[in-house]
């Protein structure tokens, strides 16, 4: 009898760490096909490559928490790439698309594209708690919108060139690094767990963040123990809004030539790394930790089997089946065994 | 007496990780018998009947259906050999008409098409045949209750079952609507039908079956006629307790009123009208009436849930216009729902998150953010004080029984320090044991000089725990006297008083 149960609970430990399990075996293999790849180097780049994402899988992360989907992440990226890096070439810069635009310090356009994409992310939030539709179709509606206004700007402006030309101070605030003890880290890096431990606090240390989860588990209990739905969604949403644009910003200034099409489909990627690592696409579930580690999953994948020299349509072929595999494993978990 | 049995479940035993759900218990059942099943929520009812309709699997024991062993590995593989389940929770298909739910799964053809107009003939025949009046190509979403519980049982009898299962069938139903299933149960009795009937509701059990089987804790205690029960003999079966100690006593002291609601009337259907009544500090007060006499509307109205149109709410000597819910309960209001699952717990949240959301501004640091040890403690002094049976306060209020779970969100509305606690039935789907507990803990917060308003569908509990009984009828105010001077009778004469 007692042996039964160690067994189960040993499956049940099992299924919950799963996705470390997977994380680990990947880079064993990975490991095991070429050693050279266990380098910190590598890892710094994987980090590197990872830190963007993470920022967005954190904003997207916390919509599905509440019960929401944004779909139009990637589309905002890109609104507020456009927006910073107009507002952020340098002065010397022979087709300056703003001559009589001065030299601006970071924050200003960093603080415009946080207001524009606020806003866009409020009225998402309004179409769903206020007008109750469906959070994919509003925020698709608004991918759409968002990407039109943006083309139909970035066109008159520019005619179609890329945008580049940017001011150094800004290239070298995303694409900066500097070294402890010999080793190399990137200041988006920095960003990106600055950003965690920002969300990380919110999430368990602000009644906005308790509420969040409350809303999003059952969100007539909520009503009914005095927490406003409409008003959590709000803050919540405003928040991914303002990441939104951080992100846009960082990898404006990352990327360095930015056209209207950037960011398109950020979104599947950022939804993909909460949905590995246990955000439930249902609301009210969800940690920072399994966040971070779904991101950093599929990009062990990326890098990996590019630095294995696999064909990159493979790595497509391994993200999508990793992804149904984490998912159908955390359905598991919480279906009720008959 | 002595003719053979239609079904004969032996020792059957079950188990679940760490608990013996079903230890050795029998259940026969006569063609043509109504047989109560009784017993405390999670004596083991429901597991029994799950392990004889293939939902779940028996470990030991044998189940004979018309002298042959019987084991079925699926509902479906029950409902072909004529055992069918009338779940509490009804399983249909909500956007689809009567027809389509009657022969779902089994729709008849004609040259490989649905043959709908089949299907609404025989739809047809079957409800002539219970006397039941309605279009078969009504969407069920648009039926009541009742009538959607109506169609499961002739769905059940399209079947043609020999046994057919009712886990709580009246738990929703009014008094009238309960008559008329009384009335179809009797039809099938006729036909020769063995009917498990699953109820707390002992007088209805009195009222309707011929043999009661009791269980308690997962095991087996009896089976006796009905002829020699009663209503203390049961209840004793069930829980070892006098049916006289169902309801501790009120002994609180009622003040100044405090809650004063004159010439209420709500805005959108369905309509409050007219409602006028007063509470007092230390006063418990119940609200009785038909299930549709808008009972729950008039809650939601004074916690903001529900735009008022006329009327005032005088509230500590103060005017008070509830706006939502969260101005609610800034005033000292709060309410304990009555669909505990679907608008009471957040299901994945732990019992220490659900305890505390209702009052995250009392978990704060002086920074104003959230303080863990706090939590805890609040979470604590809920687990204490109402007696919380749970492994943990991290443990998911969804593994807690419906009795804990209730216990919980009384201590949730209990954190926010309310004047006046609002509770819409509060001990559905509770256990007999847990419900005592939560009539105590209503009086000790009356006895705290607050007020309780509490509705209620079971009028023994409206006459044994309040003081004053207010009953509506078709949205008013049928009338509201002191519990001591009323009973079930003229309870049930006020709440027909405008049908």
């Amino acid at each position: 009898m007692n042996k039964e149960f160690n067994i189960r609970d040993i499956k049940q430990k099992l299924l919950n760490s799963t996705i470390y399990i997977v994380l680990l075996v990947l880079l064993l293999v990975i490991i095991a096909i070429e050693p050279k790849f266990l380098s910190i180097r590598n890892f710094t780049f994987i980090l590197q490559q990872a830190a963007p994402r993470i920022v967005l899988a954190l904003a997207s992360a916390s919509i599905c928490i509440i019960g929401g989907r944004d779909m139009s992440t990637g589309r905002q990226i890109g609104l507020s790439a456009i927006i910073c890096s107009v507002l952020l070439q340098a002065s010397d810069y022979s087709i300056k698309l703003y001559p009589n635009i001065p030299c601006l310090p970071l924050i200003l356009p960093l603080l415009l594209s946080m207001a524009f994409c606020a806003v866009c992310s409020m009225i998402n939030s309004l179409l769903v708690s206020k007008l109750r539709m469906i959070p994919m179709i509003a925020s698709l509606g608004m991918q759409m919108a968002i990407y039109g206004a943006m083309s139909v700007y970035y066109d008159r402006l520019t005619g179609g060139t890329p945008i580049s030309g940017l001011d150094k101070s800004y290239t070298r605030f995303c694409q900066g690094e500097f070294y402890v003890v010999g080793i190399r880290v990137p200041y988006i890096v920095i960003y990106a767990v600055l950003a965690a431990l920002l969300y990380w606090f919110i999430w368990n240390r602000t009644k906005l963040g308790r509420n969040m989860f409350a809303c999003g588990g059952n969100p007539e209990a909520a009503t009914v123990s005095g927490v406003s739905v409409v008003k959590t969604s709000l803050m919540v949403y405003l928040i991914a809004g303002c990441t939104y644009a951080f992100a846009g910003f960082l990898e404006a200034g990352r990327i360095a030539s930015i056209t209207n099409e950037m960011g398109n489909g950020y979104e599947l990627d950022a939804i993909a790394g909460c949905v590995i690592g246990g955000v439930s696409l249902r609301g009210g579930i969800g940690t920072i930790r399994g966040v971070l580690v779904g991101v950093m999953l599929l990009q062990v994948i990326n890098y990996g089997l590019v630095y294995l020299g696999v064909n990159i349509y493979y790595t497509n072929l391994a993200r999508g089946l990793i992804m149904l595999f984490a998912v159908a494993i955390d359905i598991q978990k919480n279906i009720k065994k008959k | 007496m002595d003719t053979k049995y239609l079904l004969e479940m032996k020792d059957i035993c079950k188990s679940f990780p760490g608990v013996k759900a079903l230890d050795h218990v029998h259940l026969k059942v006569r063609p043509g018998e109504v047989h109560a099943l009784m017993g405390e929520n999670g004596a083991g009812k429901s597991t029994l009947m799950k392990c004889l309709f293939g939902i779940y699997h028996k470990d030991a024991g044998e189940i004979i259906l018309n002298g042959k062993e019987i084991n079925f590995k699926s509902p479906y593989d029950a409902l072909n050999h004529g055992v069918s389940m009338i779940h509490q929770e009804l399983e249909q298909v909500q956007m689809r008409n009567v027809a389509d739910n009657i022969w779902l799964g089994r729709y008849p053809t004609r040259f490989g098409q649905i043959d709908d107009p089949k299907m609404m003939r025989d739809t047809e025949a079957l409800m002539k045949d219970f006397g039941i009046d309605v279009n078969p190509a009504t969407k069920i979403s648009d039926l009541s209750v009742s009538m959607r519980q109506m169609v499961e049982i002739v769905k059940a009898a399209s079947w043609n079952s020999q046994i057919i299962v009712m886990d709580e069938p009246t738990s929703s139903l009014t008094e009238k609507e309960t008559e008329k299933l009384f009335e179809i149960i009797a039809r099938l009795k006729k036909n020769g039908c063995g009917i498990i009937f699953i109820s707390h509701k002992i007088d209805e059990v009195l009222a309707i079956s011929d043999c009661v089987t009791v269980m308690r804790d997962g095991q087996y205690v009896c089976t006796e006629a009905v002829e020699s029960l009663d209503a203390d003999k049961l209840v004793h079966y069930m829980v070892n307790r006098d049916l006289s100690d169902r309801f501790p006593k009120n002994d609180a002291k009622t003040g100044d009123v405090i809650l004063k609601v004159e010439n209420l009337t709500t805005y959108y259907e369905p309509k409050v009208l007219d409602v006028s009544f007063e509470v007092r500090a230390g006063e418990i007060l119940g609200i009785g009436g038909l299930v549709g006499a808008r009972r729950t509307e008039l809650m939601e109205a004074l916690f903001g849930l529900r735009r008022i149109d006329t009327g005032t709410i005088t509230f500590k000597n103060e005017k008070f216009v509830p706006r939502n819910s969260v101005n609610a309960m800034k005033h000292g209001l709060a309410l304990v729902s009555e669909e505990r699952r679907a608008t009471g717990i957040i299901p994945m949240l732990s019992v220490e998150d659900n305890a505390n959301i209702s009052s995250l501004n009392r978990c704060t640091n002086r920074f104003g953010f959230i303080s863990p040890s706090r939590m805890r403690e609040n979470a604590q002094w809920v687990i204490d004080s109402m007696a919380v049976k749970t492994p943990s306060p991290q443990t998911p209020i969804s593994n807690l029984s419906g009795g804990n779970q209730q216990k919980v969100i009384i201590g949730r509305c209990l954190l926010t320090e309310p004047e006046i606690l609002l509770m819409d039935e509060p001990t559905r789907g509770i256990d007999v044991g847990a419900k005592y507990e939560i009539y105590q803990l209503m009086i000790d917060i009356a006895k705290e000089g607050k007020a309780v308003i509490f509705i209620s569908s079971e009028m023994p509990e409206l006459l044994g725990v309040a003081n004053r009984i207010l009953v509506m009828s078709n949205g008013r105010v049928a009338g509201i006297e002191p519990a001591s001077e009323l009973d079930q009778e003229k309870i049930f004469k006020m709440s027909a008083k405008y049908l």
